[in-house]
């Protein structure tokens, strides 16, 4: 099977969360409790251990017009998150048991047999995706069904999706088609839509691109991730550094002191 | 209304300015689709939003550190320990003055078998420990730094274990083998594993960690000396001038340190200078730092009873320094995670959802 990858189309999302529920009854994720949240109909407010999709209500003030809306209602964008499964991926490089993986379709999978809950891969992530279970003490996230792409089915979220706002294919026709649907929408008038998928930073691309409309900010997706890698040429040199230092200084104060004749 | 104070509206007469005041709500009611007047804004607005400026409704986009309480007890532990080593090693390779040898090695090895105790218990699955032995990443510095945890503690032990027979039974050949060995082998992981935990917490994605990651590893590695240095005076070993200037080097960088961090004015490191983790930075530092160089400077003026008092204060309050340190920096990474802004380069500072 080829390289694989999810395109989330937010102008499309219509914001049902039947691939958070397609997600979660696939993969026997936990219940994490029906909380409110008060910010617009968002449970769950991030992805997490317990929510490997995760859909984003983004409302702001009524602007008359805009997108076919009437005048007193307030515009309501959707999108529908998800691990990023990032080309360079900072947990993947981090994990010291070896447990997170690259699979043959591209994505980045947290083995659950092998995981020790070590957590360095929470603080790794850029994108704040991968969390520890404090009641299983293991680390999760989405596994981009990893199971169902074996036997070369698409991934849950993805079939249940019913606008098609989630599209899952072979990456390079995936990038293609976000180019198109790019251009389809600057067409239409809607100039503030963006792509997103930080090929510019570190991260080296993602194998979850989005659409979606104004600031990918509003909806929490940093403007320039980095991978952790690009610190350890210099932490290192700083390490011998301080390594050197403690050597030799430990050295002179004890060859200074017993050439006094006296300890 | 508070109670007690709650007002009855009594009987009121309808007058000309009171219905027009009636009909002006109602005016302003059709026109904007709400009223603006006192009381009817609800408790906690301004309401968190999504935008470019407030993120998504502030909540915080990185995940804080899963680690417990072991994790910065760890890392005062090994810091102490791995530079105990390194001292141990060298006060034997130059000759001085054996117990103080013996004593050192001690502390590294007390250090080497509390450090895994400490790393296993904070692991989700414990029991799985061994698995971090099924990969050498050095691209990882969790992998690199058990690797060297794991040579430290062999070294570490068998060198104090070799020394403890040699001082009871005599010297046998294999026994002078293995404490030569066990020396060596301390030495050469101790250095890193002195300062290892610098490299662990700056390569990551955390801003206040990352953003320091030059400096991290030579912090750690100076509180960790520190430490060492006061460990072994507080068992006794006040009159080592060698300890002396290592106390004093060790003091003399982190009094540096303390004066780097408070020079730079980037947000990203804010959590190490205000709230609750500010002030743990600072206390650590004024511990680390200044506070145990004064009293070594004091000691070496001050008479032999007053110096050994000083030199006493010096060594508590870099040990206590070094621990709050460690305590301070994984709070201030709990502190930047939380902070939203940071990730998303949002400059703005809304006093709403404020991470502090």
């Amino acid at each position: 099977m080829s390289v694989t990858a999810f395109l989330t189309d937010s102008t499309l999302c219509i914001g049902c969360k039947a691939c958070e529920v397609a997600c979660k009854e696939w993969n026997g994720v936990l219940e994490d409790g029906l909380n409110w949240s008060g910010f617009s109909y968002d449970n769950t407010g991030a992805v997490g251990h317990s929510t490997w999709r995760h859909v984003k209500f983004v409302e702001n003030a009524p602007e008359p017009g805009f997108g076919g809306n009437a005048p007193e209602l307030n515009t309501w964008s959707f999108s529908s998150d998800v691990c990023k499964h990032c080309e360079n991926a900072g947990c993947l490089e981090a994990c010291p048991t070896g447990s997170i993986i690259r699979t043959e379709f591209g994505g980045v999978y947290v083995q659950p047999d092998i995981c020790n809950g070590c957590g360095y891969c929470v603080v790794s992530c850029p994108f704040g995706v991968v969390e520890r279970n404090p009641d299983d003490g293991r680390a999760f996230k989405c596994t981009f069904c990893y199971d169902r792409q074996k036997v070369g089915l698409k991934p849950a979220c993805a079939k249940a999706c019913p606008t098609e706002s989630i599209q899952f294919g072979e990456i390079s026709q995936l990038q293609q088609k976000a180019k198109d649907r790019m251009a389809e929408l600057h067409d239409r008038g809607m100039n503030d839509a963006t792509f997103y998928d930080s090929s510019h930073t570190s991260v080296g691309g993602t194998h979850a691109m989005f659409i979606v409309r104004g600031d990918p900010r509003s909806y929490n997706l940093p403007p320039n991730p980095q991978i952790p890698a690009i610190h350890l040429k210099k932490a290192w040199i700083s390490s011998a550094i301080a390594a050197a230092f403690l050597l030799g200084g430990t050295i002179a104060a004890f060859l200074a002191d017993s050439g006094r004749g006296e300890s | 209304m508070s109670e007690g104070k709650s007002r009855v509206v009594a009987m009121q007469q309808p007058d000309l300015e009171k219905e027009r005041r009636l009909f002006e709500i109602r005016r302003e009611a059709e026109q904007h689709g709400q009223v603006k007047a006192k009381g009817t804004r609800p408790a906690g607005a301004p309401f968190p939003q999504a935008s470019p400026d407030t993120g998504y409704y502030g909540i915080p986009l990185l995940k804080q550190p899963p680690w417990t309480w072991e994790i910065p007890l760890y890392f005062f532990v090994g810091g102490a320990a791995g530079a105990a080593a390194v001292v141990g090693a060298i006060a034997d390779y130059t000759g001085a003055d054996r117990k103080l040898v013996r004593e050192a090695r001690w502390i590294a090895a007390a250090g080497s078998v509390l450090s895994p105790a400490l790393l296993i218990s904070d692991l989700g699955r414990p029991m799985r420990f061994l698995n971090m032995m099924r990969v050498f990443k050095p691209q990882s510095p969790m992998s690199v730094g058990v690797w060297t945890l794991l040579g430290f503690s062999g070294g570490a032990s068998a060198a104090a274990f070799a020394g403890f027979m040699r001082d009871r039974f005599g010297p046998s050949f294999p026994v002078r083998v293995l404490e030569n060995a066990g020396t060596a082998a301390s030495l050469a992981f101790g250095l890193p594993f002195s300062n290892y935990t610098g490299v662990l917490i700056g390569a990551t994605a955390i801003p206040v960690w990352n953003e320091n990651v030059s400096d991290l590893p030579l912090h750690f590695g100076a509180s960790g000396l520190s430490a060492a240095v006061g460990l072994l005076e507080l068992m006794g070993h006040r009159k080592s001038r060698a300890l002396q200037a290592l106390g004093v080097g060790a003091a003399i960088f982190e009094c540096w340190e303390g004066w780097r961090l408070e020079g730079r004015q980037i947000r990203e490191i804010d959590p190490l200078k205000h709230g609750l983790s500010g002030t743990l930075t600072r206390a650590g530092g004024a511990l680390s730092g200044p506070v145990p160089l004064a009293f070594r400077l004091l000691s070496l003026a001050g008479g032999k009873r007053s110096s050994d008092a000083l030199r006493k204060y010096a060594a508590i309050s870099a040990v206590a320094g070094s621990l709050l340190t460690r305590i301070a920096w994984i709070y201030a990474g709990h502190v930047s995670a939380r902070d939203w802004r940071e990730p998303l380069e949002i400059e703005e500072t809304p006093t709403r959802s404020d991470p502090y």
